[in-house]
């Protein structure tokens, strides 16, 4: 019935005289895969844990199905955790790590084998029901330990970087599965990273952590595209960021000077006369010109190739401007640019689209 | 390198003749004497006999052997009852706490377990500080006879190989990856079935080498039966002792010796093999 299968309340933790967490308020929609996104040390795992209920808040509450857990134990909640290490027992085969969640929830024996094999099917294990954890590769090893949890059918199923110690490649089929395997469940899925790429490709919404508190919530792309402030923007893909003022403002758009050169862009933050903003724009979005061919229009920037990368996809540039402050770009091959030849040294104008810019009030 | 070579080959050497002279050699020695003869007059007459073992077989000695096993076996699961939960606690607490419990735990180590012992006498006899306490507390009308009697034994045996099933157990939990119970308990598994299912198996062999280390000596430890058994108390350890010292009956002394060790290496055989296995095991998994 509750829409929200999982509500936090003003929660903040604190351990001893630090504070882990700071007033967290946070929906988790029926259904949905949600991202916890933060750089180590931000308090993901612990917000993780208030919903597991390994840890209780120190002010706040926590909902699930609609019921307050203020009391109620770990084994007793309906979530499963997939651990980061996986926290395969050692000495059962892996057909008794999946029975073990339901021996405890006293599931009729008959049932036990059926649901078992059904679950090692769903991570395609099963001819590895009598092998014990040790016998298994680090993705092996994964699969086990999400079969162990969604064997037992939670409300919410809650993932603490399940992928951070598998390589790179088994990352990216082991993300896509996991989408796969949450839209054939139809549960929620919590999940914490630290990857900013894992979060943007498998969430339906991301949570973007700092420092104990919640900086946006958004879609993938509203996180991306419209960071609300710099910490967001900068810990979401890469940005070039110029500190600047609005230098004068008429009707809906405002005036900025980057690089000497005055910008105009729509004021879609309020922004007033005189006050300091940052804009910010994400490498793809820029624009490299031949000084040489094109000829100097408004909102150009002039600068100097210093570093060529070819990344297969793209040709990615590092460019010293006039101040000295350098701009990377981004620039995919597709068929007005099929060749994109830079050397170091060349003389390029920057362009952006007017309004791919975000511009956020500033900050120290 | 070579240096290092010499030296490793001279502690060996020494540990190989230290172990060759003091155990291998007596240890023959006494297999030797078990198959002599004996009389009044001399403490061993050198004529090959098998009478010594055939004696093991009277039945006052078969009692002997069965109480001695009884005993044992109490003192042993007694210390488990008391470690387990003990070192499980030890491994849990602040590392600043764990210092100082570590040290109450080794302190008696330094004082000498006769005198140790004496103290648990003071502490049992009638007129002692337990039935003191439990006199003036009004829980008994009158004095509990403890000394002398297998129960005195068994707490002298608990409260001086304790320590020896605590540390094995202790490293075992300490080793123990914290997030297994964890997830025990996010799976739902009660505190009975933590402990029942992941806590025991994943401590077996903690609990095996503690069990080795408390049953072994509790069958030898003779000064403990003598002094809190009293005189009606004779379990393998003094009655060896009294076979040597007093009846001067060296061959059936040995015999028994003999009898025991076997025993010992009977039950080091098992943990050995079952260690060895759990190893191969792991080292396939690997």
């Amino acid at each position: 019935m509750a829409q929200n299968i999982v509500e936090i309340k003003n929660a903040s933790k604190s351990f001893a005289d630090q504070e882990i967490l700071r007033d967290i308020s946070l929906e988790v929609r029926q259904g949905e895969f949600l991202t916890l996104l933060g750089p180590s040390g931000c308090g993901k795992t612990t917000l993780l844990r208030l919903i597991s209920g390994f840890e209780h808040p120190t002010t706040g509450q926590v909902f699930i199905d609609g019921k307050d857990m203020v009391d109620t134990a770990p084994p007793l909640r309906h979530v499963n955790t997939v651990f980061q290490s996986y926290a395969l027992f050692p000495h059962m085969t892996v057909y008794e790590n999946v029975a073990f969640g339901l021996e405890c929830h006293h599931v009729p024996k008959g049932e036990i084998p059926e649901r078992v094999m059904a679950a090692l099917a769903m991570v395609k294990l099963e001819k590895y029901s009598q092998r014990k954890p040790k016998q298994l590769s680090g993705g092996q090893q994964q699969r086990v330990a999400i079969a162990r949890a969604v064997v037992n059918e939670p409300l919410v199923l809650l993932l603490d970087e399940p992928l951070s110690s598998l390589d790179y490649r088994l990352r990216k089929d082991m993300q896509l599965e996991l989408k796969q395997l949450q839209r054939k469940l139809g549960i929620a899925f919590i999940f914490v990273t630290h990857d900013q790429e894992e979060a943007l490709s498998m969430s339906d919404r991301v949570v973007v952590m700092e420092e104990g508190s919640v900086q946006q919530v958004g879609t993938p792309r509203e996180v991306y595209e419209e960071p609300v402030n710099l910490t967001v923007a900068k810990f979401i893909g890469e940005t070039n960021i110029f500190d600047t003022e609005v230098v004068s403002l008429f009707e809906d758009q405002i005036l900025v000077s980057i690089e000497e050169e005055k910008h105009t862009y729509l004021n879609k933050g309020g922004f007033a006369l005189g006050q300091k903003v940052h804009v910010v724009v994400r490498p793809e979005d820029i624009r490299v010109w031949d000084q040489e061919k094109v000829k100097h229009e408004s909102n150009m920037i002039a600068g100097v190739v210093e570093e060529v990368i070819y990344k297969g996809t793209t040709m990615d540039l590092r460019v010293r401007l006039k101040s000295g402050k350098w701009v990377a770009t981004t620039e995919f091959f597709d068929e007005d640019d099929p060749k994109l030849e830079y050397h170091i040294g060349q003389k390029v104008w920057l362009q952006w689209m007017p309004g791919w810019e975000v511009i956020l009030p500033y900050e120290v | 390198m070579k240096y290092d070579s010499h030296f490793k080959y001279m502690s060996l050497t020494l540990i190989w003749v230290w172990l060759g002279i003091f155990a291998l050699l007596s240890f023959l020695l006494v297999l030797g004497v078990s198959f002599l003869e004996h009389d009044a007059t001399h403490i061993v007459i050198p004529k090959f006999t098998w009478s010594s073992y055939t004696f093991l077989f009277h039945p006052i000695l078969l009692k002997i052997f069965g109480y001695s096993f009884v005993v044992a076996i109490t003192a042993t699961a007694s210390c488990l009852l008391i470690g387990y939960p003990f070192a499980y606690f030890l491994s849990q607490i602040h590392i600043r706490y764990k210092s100082l419990l570590m040290l109450f735990l080794v302190i008696p180590f330094w004082t000498s377990s006769l005198v140790r012992s004496y103290a648990v006498m003071a502490i049992l006899k009638t007129k002692g500080i337990l039935n003191t306490i439990l006199l003036s507390l009004g829980l008994i009308h009158e004095p509990l006879q403890l000394l002398f009697t297998n129960t005195a034994v068994t707490i002298g045996l608990v409260y001086n190989l304790l320590p020896f099933m605590v540390l094995p157990l202790y490293a075992n939990f300490e080793r123990l990856d914290e997030r297994l119970l964890e997830a025990a308990e996010d799976l739902g598994a009660s505190r009975f079935m933590t402990l029942y299912r992941i806590l025991i198996p994943l401590t077996k062999p903690g609990i095996y080498a503690g069990i080795m280390m408390v049953f072994l000596p509790s069958m030898t430890l003779f000064y403990i039966p003598d002094l809190l058994g009293g005189a009606r108390s004779v379990l393998l350890g003094n009655l060896i002792e009294n076979q040597f010292l007093f009846a001067n009956n060296w061959p059936v002394g040995s015999a028994i010796s003999v009898l025991l060790t076997f025993v010992m290496g009977v039950m080091l055989l098992v943990y050995w093999r079952n260690s060895q296995r759990s190893d191969n095991k792991q080292q396939v998994l690997l």
